[in-house]
């Protein structure tokens, strides 16, 4: 099981203070949780994408380079990489490119995109946004495997010889993960090539997320990678940890109250009865996301979200101290005492290249 | 067959003369339901009570509350009727409001009895300039006759309100009949996607 977490990079003022943080003061702070989380045990960092203030990320694999840099263990993913306005093309090359430099540890997470005007304002349709992602992740899917790639298709101009380079570090290409809310089409899409399906788990209600978990596990035993549940879940989850639960839901609230997410919406309690929001003690949040499994089945990544919404860095580094001392080790372990010999791990680079060479090996014999 | 119908009363004051059509217009379903030898299952909802959950979907897509049963209910309806009072010359905002969050699915197809009151006749057009075209931008197949009632229908002597009782059972009547011949429903898409293959079909592989 991965524990880690993802940032929207929201740039939004501290509601106790009235401080906004530059941009630069954003995207350092970033940084900075991205090599906290390495050093408090955690095994993933993931970073959205926007292309609108109040959002600084909008160059994804340029932050992950600098953090791979910087870091040994830390898995760099995406949450999420705009499969829909990018050109699979600057996908294909740029995530190959920063698999290189950081040896592997690197996995994306394909999304939609929830802004409407980034659609227009990089030449698309928003309305074409489901065929988009099922066009561009085919032909990127394809680049990363087929050194050379004749292509033709409906949104991006044809492709004649074409080889994307660098190749995929040792010919494995990044495992990737689908990222939806509410799309059937985009659980079956990651069912059909056996990726894995992320659920962001923050505003829908269980019920809902269950069922696009459930269809996906199916689909994933009817298109044949194992059984519906081996098929790769990833969760997301909001959690604000105090030793006391009182004293975390006082110093969340400001930051509830006036998040441009929840401000003026359901009140703190509402929230956290409705939505998986866990505002509390580490006990709280234990509980909480062992629940997840109840729910969902057994599952391979838990990304939190933690730095948004105004909470200073100070704050955010704290939590993450709590996460990583109180929360996740206990979580290790019970998730492991649970979970079945045969539901594997979420797929790394390691193990994604042993699977190759056994394949190799399985095929060599045939041939011999 | 047991038929579902739900009431949506956009009424403020309580009692409402909206809620006293939805009622009416309840009634009369019901009883044009069981002359066709249907079995009826109603709810009425009062959207007041609902007020600050349908902010809280609209802000958050979070359902909190009794309105996720409510939505819940809408969705396994057979038919629905749809009243509001008239606020600055349309439907008030928290009607609106709560059809905006409704899921889009759930109201495509879906046969929709409206009903509006106002303090003056003047109004009665709201049906045809408001809700009518509301309701055929979500596809749902609306009844022909709409009930208008006007603070002067309720007192309304031997002629007038007969009027008023007569269109009444009319728009009760011509519920029943699409409700109990409604179509049924499309695939659960989770339940039965589209399969990959059927989805790529046109696109570039």
């Amino acid at each position: 099981m991965q524990f880690g977490v993802f940032s929207v990079s929201d740039v939004t003022p501290d509601p106790t203070t009235g401080r906004t943080p530059t941009e630069g003061e954003r995207i350092k702070a970033m940084v900075r949780i991205a090599l906290k989380a390495e050093e408090v045990g955690l095994d993933v960092f993931a970073t959205g994408e926007h292309h609108n203030p109040p959002f600084v990320a909008s160059s994804p694999t340029t932050m992950l380079g600098y953090i791979a840099a910087q870091t040994e263990r830390l898995q760099l993913s995406t949450a999420t990489t705009l499969i829909t306005t990018n050109d699979p093309v600057k996908i294909a090359e740029d995530f190959a490119m920063l698999q290189h430099l950081a040896d592997g540890r690197v996995d994306v997470m394909m999304g939609r995109g929830n802004t409407g005007p980034v659609y227009p304002w990089f030449g698309y349709d928003i309305r074409e946004g489901i065929n988009l992602a099922l066009e561009h992740y085919n032909l990127l899917h394809r680049l990363w495997r087929e050194d050379v790639v004749d292509w033709q298709g409906k949104f991006r101009t044809p492709l004649q010889g074409f080889t994307a380079t660098p190749r995929p570090l040792d010919g494995v290409p990044p495992f990737v993960w689908h990222g939806s809310i509410r799309s059937p089409e985009i659980a079956e899409q990651a069912a059909f090539y056996g990726d894995g399906f992320f659920h962001n788990n923050i505003f829908w209600p269980a019920t809902h997320t269950r069922k696009l978990i459930s269809l996906y596990r199916r689909r994933y035993e009817y298109y044949g990678h194992g059984k519906a549940e081996e098929a790769v879940v990833g969760l997301g989850g909001q959690v604000f940890m105090r030793k006391n639960s009182q004293d975390a839901v006082k110093e969340f609230r400001p930051y509830f109250d006036n998040a441009p997410v929840y401000g003026g919406g359901p009140s703190l309690e509402e929230f956290t009865r409705e939505t998986p929001l866990t505002v509390g003690s580490p006990q709280e949040v234990i509980d909480r996301t062992l629940g997840f499994r109840e729910m969902f089945g057994d599952y391979q990544r838990q990304l939190f979200l933690m730095d948004h919404a105004g909470l200073p860095l100070k704050t955010v580094l704290e939590q993450l101290d709590i996460l990583g001392e109180e929360v996740v080790p206990v979580l290790r372990e019970e998730f492991a005492a649970k979970k079945p010999a045969h539901v594997p791990d979420a797929p790394t680079h390691a193990s994604l290249l042993a699977a190759k060479t056994a394949a190799g090996e399985g095929e060599q014999e045939e041939q011999s | 067959m047991t038929r579902r119908i739900v009431t949506v009363s956009a009424g403020m004051s309580t009692p409402s003369s909206t809620r006293l059509l939805a009622d009416r217009l309840t009634g009369a379903t019901e009883k044009a339901l069981s002359e066709r030898g249907e079995q009826v299952q109603s709810r009425v909802v009062e959207l007041r009570d609902l007020a600050h959950d349908i902010m809280n979907a609209m802000t958050t897509r979070v359902p909190t509350g009794e309105l996720r049963g409510v939505l819940e209910d809408l969705g396994q309806a057979d038919g629905v009727i749809a009243v509001t009072p008239v606020f600055n010359a349309s439907y008030s905002g928290l009607f609106k409001s709560f059809f905006d969050i409704v899921d889009p699915d759930d109201l495509d197809g879906l046969p929709v009895l409206m009903g509006a009151t106002g303090g003056s006749p003047r109004h009665s057009l709201v049906l045809e300039h408001a809700l009518r075209p509301m309701f055929s931008y979500t596809r749902s197949t609306v009844v022909p006759t709409g009930v208008y009632a006007a603070s002067e229908d309720w007192g309304s002597g031997e002629n007038g309100g007969r009027e008023l009782g007569d269109r009444i059972d009319r728009a009760g009547r011509q519920l029943a009949m699409l409700a109990t011949e409604r179509a049924p429903k499309g695939a659960d898409p989770f339940e039965e996607p589209t399969p990959f293959a059927d989805l790529m079909s046109g696109l570039g592989t």
